[in-house]
């Protein structure tokens, strides 16, 4: 068994299921970029993972309200009806959102299917690093016909 | 005490760019040098770049933030009164292991502000003075850059300078829209092999340590040269104080290892190399009855004078693709604004550093907490607009000394051996704040003139303390200064500073480059006067 589903266990499932439904609002699947929804297990798995245990119970808290925010769980509700929630609470619950986005960013943008939705490599920078090209050293020509004009002392 | 250990002559606290260079120009004298380093070693398979969650490492256990990083290493720091807060790196290479080697000198200038500007103070030593110390730094780190920087004297030019990438173009296209100065940034990254360190192969993650050994980080440069040459690097040993007897001179220094025992090590001559947050700690910490406000303290200016670089953030987003983080992070400079010019409302002035650009996570950090990347339906779009899209540059801007900026020590904060911590006082000054204001205004005309069509700004940059200087400055006068105009303590005569504390300005540019000539200069002056040392 992986880190992931360890913390995942932690995790109450019931409310998983909620985070999942928050993540997936958050962050939609996209057809015309072919982008994953933050809702889908990797990515839920990873987040519930990245979060410190007391960072943990504030989620899971919070989650508890926004079931609450509804007559039925949150995660039950069709997208629109997820959305029009999230926007309601946005500034109520600002402190446990961001907590929460920072992690989501961290570990969406993280994820091999987006990036490869973005074009670029899911791999480690090293050992193989990375092209960039010297460019244009003319450009410096009129920096240079200007001469020198550091302060003499 | 637990343990007593061997005498050595020389002991040096701190293994980062001062205590590396002190050391190794200190090893052709012969004589028994132990370097003491809290932090370890740290291998090159460890750095972020070489795992797939590179990026989030970066703000994790490789942040610049030693409270966040919150390793056994680190210490604590108390900087709730600051509007900058601490960067730092404790273990071999100090804080090189994650700088961004952007590697400037000072200017002539920069030793005559009291001169030339009516501000602060002279050093006691100039430009011609350092020059030597600097070309002996600039070959044993390894420097890129280009010759005929027009806002410098002529300097040596070891390699090739960094590639421009399309993040240097677009920007000095900027610059030359506008008629202002640009040019390659001094880099300290090996931009072909050099000195057995492989060349830059532009990871991105110069700011996380450099798996490649192609940065200039200490522990890859001086140490291994110094440690050939019979120099003791002894780690996860961390020096709580320094001891002086009746005739104020430094018997040794006490300091717990890994496991949290304490050890009396004797020495001939003790060097500080701490930092300027570190260094001001210890000496604070080492009281007595001849120095009951902390050794070498008769001045009172131990701890005062704290300087940062106060820096500003001013980044475009364009249309068109950029760099995105690849690269090495550093890439031109621009010294238009350098000196000073008092219509523009401040005195002295400031650097421009263009960056690449930001990784997929810090882009998305970026757009989503300024408010420019929405939730849901609309996030990927917007996203979409901003990564690899964006470029800017940080402005660096000159902090002048004031005794009010402190570093004293926390009535509560200890670290895991229950050593006292600093606590950091800063206020802002009005000139700093006008000369970020002026630095953000005139960045945001070089943006928009190099193409860029949003401008995301932060100044000062919070996390931004990164140079920590002045707090045990140099001069030759006892009574205004902590050590004499070659490092040595005015009021103990075998205890040295070679670290940023020595500053008594900190310039408009990175001091790295500056520190690492210092210790090699404050070495030279003491091989020179080996038999009246403590004269």
């Amino acid at each position: 068994m992986n880190d992931s589903l360890i913390a995942a266990d932690r995790f109450d499932p019931q409310l998983r299921v909620t985070l999942a439904a928050l993540l997936d609002t958050m962050i939609p699947a996209d057809e015309e970029y072919k982008t994953p929804s933050a809702g889908t297990d990797d990515i839920v798995n990873d987040v519930i993972r990245s979060l410190h245990e007391d960072a943990s119970t504030t989620l899971e808290e919070f989650l508890t309200r926004l079931n609450d925010q509804a007559t039925t769980r949150f995660e039950d509700l069709d997208l629109d009806s997820r959305w029009q929630i999230f926007t309601e609470i946005q500034h109520l619950e600002a402190q446990a959102l961001r907590a929460l986005s920072a992690v989501l960013l961290q570990c969406y943008y993280r994820n091999d299917d987006v990036l490869k939705s973005l074009g670029m490599e899911a791999r480690a920078p090293f050992p193989v690093g990375n092209e960039v090209e010297q460019g244009d050293w003319s450009l410096l020509d009129p920096v240079k016909s200007r001469g020198s004009f550091y302060r003499e002392v | 005490m637990s343990n007593h250990e061997e005498r050595v002559d020389v002991v040096i606290i701190g293994s980062g760019a001062s205590g590396a260079a002190v050391a190794w120009s200190l090893a052709d004298t012969r004589m028994r040098i132990l370097c003491l380093e809290q932090g370890e070693w740290t291998k090159p398979n460890e750095y972020p770049s070489t795992t797939r969650d590179w990026e989030t490492r970066h703000f994790t256990e490789f942040s610049i933030s030693p409270n966040r990083r919150a390793r056994d290493t680190d210490y604590p720091i108390n900087e709730r009164n600051s509007p900058i807060a601490i960067a730092n790196f404790n273990g071999v290479g100090g804080g090189t292991i994650l700088y961004n080697a952007h590697f400037p000198r000072f200017h002539p200038s920069d030793f005559r502000v009291r001169t030339l500007d009516g501000v602060a103070d002279d050093w006691p030593i100039d430009y011609e003075t350092l020059e030597p110390y600097y070309d002996e730094n600039d070959r044993m780190m390894g420097v890129s850059g280009l010759a005929g920087d027009p806002a410098y004297p002529p300097k040596l030019e070891l390699m090739k300078p960094v590639p421009l990438g399309k993040a240097g173009q677009t920007l000095g296209n900027g610059f030359n829209e506008l008629g202002w100065h640009w040019w390659p940034s001094d880099a300290a990254v090996a931009t072909e092999p050099y000195d057995g360190r492989a060349q830059c192969i532009n990871l991105s993650a110069c700011t996380s340590g450099c798996a490649q050994g192609a940065k200039a980080s200490t522990d890859v440069t001086y140490w291994p040269h110094a440690v050939r040459a019979g120099v003791e690097l002894r780690t996860r040993a961390r020096v709580s104080q320094i001891v002086a007897d009746e005739n104020d001179m430094a018997t040794g220094v006490v300091y717990f290892d890994e496991d949290g025992v304490e050890h009396f090590q004797p020495a001939e001559v003790v060097i500080l190399a701490c930092n300027g947050v570190g260094t001001p700690r210890v000496l604070l910490n080492s009281t007595s009855g001849r120095f009951p406000n902390g050794l070498a303290n008769r001045s009172g200016l131990v701890g005062k004078n704290l300087m940062f670089h106060p820096y500003a953030s001013i980044q475009g987003i364009f249309d068109q693709p950029l760099d995105g983080p690849r690269g090495p992070g550093v890439c031109i400079w621009s010294q238009e604004f350098y000196e000073t010019d008092l219509s523009r409302g401040h005195v002295r002035g400031f650097t421009y550093e263009i960056n690449r650009g930001r990784g997929p996570v810090s882009t998305a950090y970026t757009g989503v907490f300024s408010g420019r990347v929405p939730w849901g339906k609309e996030h990927h779009h917007h996203y979409r607009g901003m990564v690899d899209r964006m470029t800017g540059m940080v402005a660096i801007c000159e902090d002048l000394p004031e005794e009010s900026n402190t570093v004293t020590i926390d009535d509560e904060l200890v670290d895991s051996d229950g050593i006292p911590c600093p606590k950091i006082d800063y206020t802002l000054s009005e000139n700093s704040r006008k000369m970020l204001d002026f630095s953000v205004e005139r960045a945001t005309e070089v943006l928009k003139a190099a193409g860029a069509h949003d401008i995301i700004t932060e100044a000062p940059i919070a996390g931004g303390g990164w140079h920590l200087m002045g707090t045990a400055r140099m001069g030759t006068d006892p009574e205004r200064s902590v050590v004499n105009e070659w490092g040595r303590s005015h009021d103990v005569r075998n205890l040295f500073i070679v670290d940023g504390s020595l500053f008594v300005t900190s310039a408009g540019v990175n001091p790295t480059r500056t520190i690492g000539a210092l210790a090699l200069y404050v070495a030279d002056s003491m091989k020179k006067r080996l038999a009246t040392l403590f004269d």
